[in-house]
């Protein structure tokens, strides 16, 4: 599991598209560029306010808490179908959201409780999707995996893997037609860098001069199948360089870490308006979704014992007690004011009215109904 | 004007990119190569590579680009080189095209086009001959049309544009080079087939075809022959055959696969008491069965013999051009089956 190890930082500097013929033919004569960067310390060399420290680490409880209580949505029969908890990888979510400007574009996949609250999603209205009620996000017709927000900017939420990356290249897409200088955030799993539909979307992205960060969070596994088992070149970012495309690997267990990583890529791309590609590394500390119940069919306690140590909450309470941003009792209290929130949130969702029968022929099309009946 | 139906298509689109500035054309060869059929034929030196975007060989990443295009409030008509390359973008079209704005709670919509020749053209065999429009239309979320003239090709193109959910618009690869008038200036002339029911709002400079109107291209009394796209010609082929024999055939072009105009293909049937669907797909489960079931459902008690049904051989598309002809509904093919239902 080497090129598994989490927090390895490597960086490939891709020259800029006007210098793609020489760089192409480097690649070929086998030059390997690649740095091994050391493993970063966790530090706060941003220098972020203790009052921000303290917002990333609620941000991540709040998601923590939240999945808890999807999965016991779940459990109860309150929820149905596929759903997949955010635990484990929420420094990636809060550190790069946190870099994200008003009006960025940001799409994903399944996994997207996580993202829908830091945006300001409610978490009752999020709640109240996963449970399949009329004022969930979605109005009951999406659920778990199907999460959106235009008034976000957040497109989805989508559930063939690897099938929306192409929509994020054409989010970026708008974005150059229109002369904008948004960057279009477009996050996918280890298993979605497999699929072909990517590599279709890097070549547009780049040949286009699109400005969007392809965001691979890999987690290490796909549903059951281990990051070995699955990717030929482990460090999956590389695959990056035959599409001429900026690429890195970086930590995603620290939100710090994640934090300075985007705010640096994120404005590389917003001038450069260059698509990029950033490999996070994080740890899936649940199954794969609900009902993954075994998960020593893959992996064994020992590692997951070992991941929770770089549990990115963990992490970041340790920090800020040794810098004394926070002291025991204040954690607590963080915990405990989130689970009385997401408690609310859940028993107001649950208590919220199903979708009315007619809802069902609603939104089909934008402006006709479809045939009604059996 | 008298243009054909490949010139039809590209006056729309012209007219439609002028018109709004978020139109744009999206595909394989469309601009430097002036497109397969040459349907975009000098769009990309009348607008640039911002408009007339050429791309490389990837038809679900064009699909899924010009969808996340649109819901940024672009509107890209995307060619598909043959619609038997859709099959691709299958996973594009089905699972995100026609999904999202069901799937957000009517939150985002996609208005985007997809466009392009279906059906067999010459020879082209088992793997460019594929009629999808059939595939399409079983999917809710899709509207599906196939124009036969150029003056419907032409309208329906525009509505397409201008509609706010996917449309996929099927051309017929045999149809390009057909001519037909289209509405321009104040005169509205007759086509080589009649434009239609009189549905079309006609106006100096914005004749459009509204989706869920099929056209009665030839009144009749005796039979009703239902079709599409190609198909919509043999019926009058066969038509103006069963008419030297004294048998008075109805021509319902149905135009717009969905949303379908049922009430008028009802009201034909009810009238005529008889009814034969021809379509291009192959026969076992195409498009014309849903038809024919619907008569049947909606027109039991006015019928006077078993609907009759012609479809493409349910084989691949061969190539010798004997056997490709054996597979393509003809003339001859439905006269038989009118015949039949005839008694
Ligand atoms: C096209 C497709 N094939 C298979 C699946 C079933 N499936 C759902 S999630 C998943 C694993 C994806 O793993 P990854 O992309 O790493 O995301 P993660 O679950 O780790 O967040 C699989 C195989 C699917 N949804 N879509
Ligand atoms: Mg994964």
């Amino acid at each position: 599991m080497e090129a598994a190890q989490a927090g390895a930082v490597e960086r490939k500097q891709i020259t800029p598209s006007k210098e793609k013929k020489e760089h192409a033919l480097a690649t070929r004569s086998g030059s390997k560029r690649r740095q091994e960067a050391a493993r970063r310390k966790p530090g706060n060399s941003l220098m972020e306010p203790a009052e921000t420290l303290r917002d990333y680490h609620r941000l991540m409880v709040r998601i923590r808490v939240f999945e808890g209580l999807s999965m016991r949505a779940f459990r109860s029969g309150l929820a149905g179908g596929y759903l997949h908890v955010y635990n484990g990888m929420e420094g990636t979510a809060v550190g790069w959201l946190s870099c994200v400007r008003e009006g960025d574009p940001i799409i994903a996949a399944y996994r997207d409780h996580g993202y829908a609250l830091i945006l300001g999603m409610d978490p009752v209205d999020v709640m109240a999707e996963i449970m399949g009620r009329a004022r969930g996000v979605s109005r009951g017709k999406g659920g778990s995996m199907h999460l959106y927000s235009a008034e976000h900017s957040f497109y989805g939420g989508w559930a063939i893997v690897g099938g929306h990356t192409a929509m994020g290249v054409g989010l970026a897409f708008a974005t150059k037609y229109r002369g904008g200088d948004e960057v279009t955030h477009l996050f996918f799993g280890d298993g979605a860098a497999n699929a072909g539909v990517l590599y279709e979307s890097m070549n547009m992205a780049s040949l286009w001069d699109l400005p969007v960060v392809f965001i691979l969070e890999n987690n290490e596994i796909a549903m059951g199948t281990r990051l070995e088992y699955h990717a030929a070149d482990t460090h999956m970012h590389n695959r990056a360089e035959g599409f001429n495309i900026e690429h890195e690997r970086i930590d995603g267990m620290n939100v710090l870490h994640v934090r300075k990583d985007a705010l640096r890529i994120i404005d590389h791309v917003r001038k450069t308006q260059r698509p990029y590609f950033v490999e996070i590394m994080s740890f899936r500390f649940e199954g794969h979704g609900a009902a993954d119940h075994d998960r020593s069919l893959y992996r064994s306690k020992e590692e997951e014992k070992e991941a929770g140590k770089r549990d990115p909450i963990l992490l970041l309470e340790q920090y800020m007690l040794e810098t004394g941003v926070m002291i025991e009792g204040d954690i607590k209290v963080v915990w405990k004011d989130v689970e009385q929130e997401m408690e609310r949130a859940y028993k107001e969702a649950a208590d919220m009215p199903k979708p009315e029968p007619h809802e069902v022929y609603e939104n089909v099309y934008t402006d006709i109904l479809p045939e009604e009946g059996h | 004007m008298t243009i054909t139906y490949r010139d039809a298509i590209r006056q729309a689109l012209i007219e439609e990119m002028d018109r709004d500035e978020n139109v744009f054309l999206i595909g394989e060869d469309i601009g430097r190569y002036q497109g397969t059929f040459r349907v975009t034929q000098n769009l990309y030196e009348k607008y640039g590579a911002r408009r007339v975007v050429d791309t490389p060989i990837t038809e679900p990443g064009i699909v899924g680009v010009a969808m996340g295009a649109a819901l940024r409030g672009l509107r890209p008509v995307v060619e598909m080189m043959t619609m038997s390359f859709s099959i691709l973008a299958m996973d594009q079209i089905i699972n995100h095209v026609a999904k999202m704005h069901y799937m957000s709670g009517g939150q985002f919509h996609v208005p985007m086009v997809i466009r392009g020749p279906g059906g067999a053209a010459h020879q082209l065999s088992a793997q460019h001959s594929h009629s999808m429009e059939g595939w399409f239309a079983h999917v809710p979320g899709l509207k599906v049309v196939a124009p036969s003239t150029p003056a419907d090709a032409y309208g329906l193109l525009k509505t397409a544009i201008r509609d706010d959910s996917p449309v996929i618009f099927t051309e017929n690869p045999s149809l390009y080079a057909v001519k037909g008038e289209v509405p321009s200036g104040v005169d509205y002339a007759d086509a080589t087939l009649p434009p239609g029911s009189g549905d079309e709002s006609a106006s100096s400079d914005d004749f459009t075809v509204p989706f869920g109107k099929a056209a009665i291209r030839k009144e009749g009394t005796d039979i009703s022959l239902i079709g599409y796209s190609r198909m919509a010609h043999v019926c009058m082929d066969a038509a103006e055959e069963l008419e030297n024999e004294g048998v008075s055939a109805e021509v319902v072009d149905v135009r717009s696969l969905s949303p379908l105009d049922s009430s008028t293909i009802f009201a034909s049937v009810k009238k005529t008491n008889r009814a034969v669907v021809i379509y291009e797909d192959w026969r076992f489960g195409g498009f014309g069965a849903e038809i024919a079931a619907k008569i049947q459902e909606n027109c039991f008690d006015f019928l006077d013999a078993p609907v009759g049904r012609v479809g493409g051989l349910n084989v691949p598309m061969p190539y010798a051009r004997n056997l490709e002809l054996l597979c393509i509904p003809s003339k001859d093919d439905l006269l038989a089956k009118a015949r039949e239902v005839l008694g």
